[in-house]
């Protein structure tokens, strides 16, 4: 149980914290795209994430929960290292997360004010994302080449996030925006690939434990399927984005499914190259673990919680299937 | 002058809090009477319970953001600011605030898109089940978190080894002495604060001539909850304050300003604590009140400060944020019950009355920071009381990094607070619905066509 728990609570953090990259990523694309569109683009495309976002957003709430409950000594070091981004974070997060409701209930004349105000979090936050799991990667020690591989992913992440959000515009609108959608996402799928190659790249130079996991034999013959399968998916996202007329035809969930692949590798190589740190070369997950008899408690909760939001998280997904339409509380 | 890290995080953990109580409060509250409304309307098929529901859900939705964007920062600040918190409690704080997001925040934020948008989409019983998830889903995010606040007012059920808390009964932890007051005291302060923001913007509309039937109809549902609520509170406040006298004495006597241990204390109505000379100044005093109050015996003993010398939390504050909450208690009960009456005997409410009415809308916010005020800073210098020190757990950030985020954050909030009343305002100018609605069917009915507007 002492050996077990730490790990199967490091697994639980990751998959909610994928899980909130791909869900809040998606939402915080649409509102980085957001200045893009015409008035009644925008409405629709904030109507298309109307009953979503709040629910996304708590995945991350259940990620940095999990640090706190499963690694409370890590989590003082890390969240305390990160406390300027955070805090930018959050300003982005609270700015997008009301601009929501403001932007339809504080009278016609603020509209656009509102409208300026989502794009301006959630760009905000998306990039300061970046800049948080770039300094992590880095083990949050501040020198300029950790600053500048931070500011490198502060700059990939969001361009993640905007194809994230055009694929979900493909799959919820039709017509003109639909069209735009898939301009737009030909349009960042070049910016995240060159970016997500120079992080594989820099990865290993400014970290020397990490380049010491991937770089020794055995192991990198074993651990090629990961950049090689993402080169593969990303290779068919660049086909499939000029193939319009398949993604109208109701294909365009394999955008949006090949970057969960992509995202899914990216952690599994992120996971590798971390394992067994918490903190790189600080702190192990077992070191910073809490009390075995705290994790115990807690894993049974997740264990019969998490299935049921997972279900009914799928539940709602189906019932707002189908394209988008303006959002009305009747 | 060399700004104090360890003040400054205490006031950026204050005004966070602060901030983010104001939305759950009404939301807890507000979320039971809204399914309240959709019942009454499916069993009664009145249109005006219909209306009730639409004109308050848009307000609904509004304040949960709010309180979901500083409900995330809080969840930050505990390792921003506060590391060493987690790391000295975290075997017994991590599963509580773990429960908390597994069975409530996931909950509450999943089944608000279909309360919100999902009307059409569903039939009306999974509707209706989505509004009861919703409104569980806020008490029971009340429950676990008042649990943990509670626990760590009157901390038991744990062993400290190394300097780091372990649980021994989670029993005990969960239901520790002080949560039965505090967590029912919380839900009708929420009950409460949203009664009286419904009344209050309902007075508002009558006010400004954009009522309709349906405003009148949240009126008497509002006063009459109110009316019966506000007494409760009272007698439940009461118990409260004995429970805190057994397990905080410190926090009572700088409550109630008792300066020396005594028997037969007077309870000081108004007056101006002074921590130099240790009196009270200007002081108004009831003889005996204060110990028949909390002993229930004229000449029953209190201890005073004079035993917790340098050891107990600044008594201004305290004694005057108690004042302003029972203050608002009683009007409460004034104005819910004068409220009452006017309908019962005219079955309508005089200008004068709503006029009254109007700025009441806000007075649970008033109560409720207060309250807050007076437990969280009644508990200092401890975080856990009697074990743990707020000083020992803080993170040494620069002061200048504080300074920064802390002005920043209070930009923020008073902006958000700026534009959140201005949106009430707005929304409740707007003719409401059932308004309009029983105009055009008056208009169809007699098939008239001249002046629609
Ligand atoms: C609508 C809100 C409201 C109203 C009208 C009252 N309270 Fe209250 N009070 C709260 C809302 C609140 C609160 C915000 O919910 C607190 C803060 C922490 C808590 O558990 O409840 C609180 C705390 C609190 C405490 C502090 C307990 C402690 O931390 O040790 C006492 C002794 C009372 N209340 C007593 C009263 C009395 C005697 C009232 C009679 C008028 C009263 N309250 C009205
Ligand atoms: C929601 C209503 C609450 C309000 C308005 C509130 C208010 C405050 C205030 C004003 C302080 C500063 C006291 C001082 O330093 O003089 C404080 C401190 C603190 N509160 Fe609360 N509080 C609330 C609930 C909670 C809850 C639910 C928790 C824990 C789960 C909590 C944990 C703390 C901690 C850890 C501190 C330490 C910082 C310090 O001691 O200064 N509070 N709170
Ligand atoms: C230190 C203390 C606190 C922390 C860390 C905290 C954390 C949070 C978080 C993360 C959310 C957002 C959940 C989501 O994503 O849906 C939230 C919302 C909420 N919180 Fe808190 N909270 C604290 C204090 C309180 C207190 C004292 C109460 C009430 C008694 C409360 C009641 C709620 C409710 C009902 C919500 C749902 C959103 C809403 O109604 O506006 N919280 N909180």
């Amino acid at each position: 149980m002492e050996q077990f728990l730490p790990i199967a609570f490091m697994l639980i953090m990751g998959l909610a914290l994928l899980i909130y990259t791909l869900l809040d990523g998606y939402d915080l694309g649409v509102g980085a795209l957001l200045p893009l569109a015409n008035d009644q683009e925008k409405d629709l495309m904030i109507a298309s994430i109307g009953p979503f976002w709040d629910a996304n957003e708590t995945w991350i709430v259940l990620g940095v929960g999990v640090l706190l409950i499963a690694f409370p000594a890590a989590h003082g070091v890390i969240l305390s290292a990160l406390y300027i981004p955070i805090t930018i974070m959050l300003f982005g997060l609270i700015l997008r997360g009301v601009a929501f409701d403001f932007r339809v209930k504080a009278g016609d004349i603020h509209k656009t004010r509102w409208n300026r105000l989502f794009f301006i979090g959630s760009v905000v936050a998306s990039a300061s994302q970046g800049w948080m799991l770039g300094s992590y990667i880095t083990g949050l020690q501040p020198s300029l080449t950790n600053t500048l591989f931070s500011v490198l992913i502060a700059l990939t992440l969001p361009a993640l996030y905007v194809i994230l959000g055009a694929s979900w515009l493909m799959m919820k609108t039709e017509g003109a925006l639909f069209d735009k959608a898939i301009k737009w996402a030909q349009a960042a799928i070049i910016p995240m690939g060159i970016g997500l190659l120079l992080v594989s790249i820099a990865t290993p130079l400014v970290s020397q434990s990490i380049a010491d996991k991937w770089f020794v034999l055995p192991n990198a013959i074993g651990l090629l399927p990961i950049p090689l399968s993402c080169m593969i998916i990303y290779a068919g996202l660049l086909w499939i984005l000029r193939r319009p007329d398949l993604l109208a035809r109701g294909y365009a969930w394999t955008v949006f499914a090949g970057l969960v692949l992509i995202c899914l590798m990216a952690s599994l190589g992120l996971a590798y190259s971390l394992f067994p740190y918490i903190v790189i070369d600080r702190l192990t997950i077992w070191e910073s673990a809490a009390a075995t008899e705290s994790l115990q408690l807690i894993f049974y909760g997740v264990a019969i919680t998490l299935p049921a939001i997972i279900g009914y998280t799928i539940f709602v997904y189906k019932i707002f299937h189908g394209k988008a339409r303006e959002l009305s509380y009747e | 002058m060399e700004l104090d890290p360890f003040l400054l995080s205490r006031i950026q953990f204050a005004a966070n809090i602060s901030f983010h109580i104001l939305f759950p409060s009404i939301t807890i509250g507000l979320c039971w009477f809204l399914l309240f409304f959709r019942l009454q309307y499916t069993r009664t098929g009145d249109k005006s319970w219909e209306y009730a529901y639409f004109s308050w859900v848009k307000i609904f939705a509004l304040t949960f953001a709010l309180g979901v964007v500083s409900g995330i920062t809080m969840s930050f600040q505990f390792g921003t600011n506060w590391p060493g918190f987690m790391e000295r409690v975290g075997n017994i704080a991590g599963p509580l605030l773990g429960y908390e997001v597994l069975t409530a925040f996931f909950m509450e934020a999943s089944f608000l898109g279909i309360m919100l948008f999902g009307k059409d989409k569903v039939s009306n019983r999974v509707h209706l089940i989505s509004t009861f998830l919703v409104a569980i889903g806020t008490t029971f995010s009340a429950f676990w978190i008042i649990s943990l606040n509670s626990w760590m007012q009157t901390p038991v059920g744990y062993e400290i080894r190394d300097g780091v808390f372990f649980a021994t009964d989670w029993w005990a932890i969960i239901f520790n002495p002080s949560f039965p007051y505090r967590m029912t005291h919380m839900l009708i302060a929420s009950l409460l604060t949203s009664a009286f923001m419904i009344a209050g913007i309902s007075a508002w509309r009558v006010l400004k001539d954009s009522d309709g039937p349906s405003t009148w109809l949240l009126l008497r549902v509002s006063l009459i909850a109110a009316a019966i609520l506000t007494p409760v509170q009272i007698v439940v406040g009461d118990l409260h304050g004995l429970n805190t006298l057994e397990h905080q004495p410190a926090k009572i006597a700088a409550m109630e300003a008792i300066w020396e241990t005594e028997k037969g204390a007077p309870f000081t109505l108004i007056g101006l604590p002074n921590e130099e000379t240790r009196t009270t100044d200007y002081a108004l005093k009831i003889p005996k009140a204060a110990s028949l109050v909390l002993t229930h015996d004229a000449d029953g003993e209190l201890p005073g400060l004079d035993q917790f010398e340098g050891e107990h939390p600044p008594v201004g504050m305290v004694f005057w944020s108690f004042r302003v909450m029972v203050g608002m208690g009683c009007l409460m009960l004034l104005i819910s019950w004068i409220g009452c009456w006017q309908l019962w005997r005219k079955r309508r409410l005089n200008k004068t009355y709503l006029m009254a009415l109007a700025p009441m809308g806000f007075s649970g916010w008033v109560a409720v920071l207060a309250g807050w005020w007076v437990t969280e800073i009644g508990r200092q210098p401890w975080v856990v009381y009697g074990v743990l020190r707020a000083r020992d757990v803080v993170a040494d950030h620069p002061p200048e990094v504080l300074i920064g985020s802390l002005t920043g954050y209070l930009a923020l909030y008073g902006f958000l607070l700026i534009a959140y009343i201005g949106s009430l305002n707005y929304l409740s100018s707007k003719p409401p619905r059932s308004a309009v609605l029983l105009h055009e069917y008056h208009l169809s009915s007699t098939t008239a066509e001249s002046d629609v507007k």
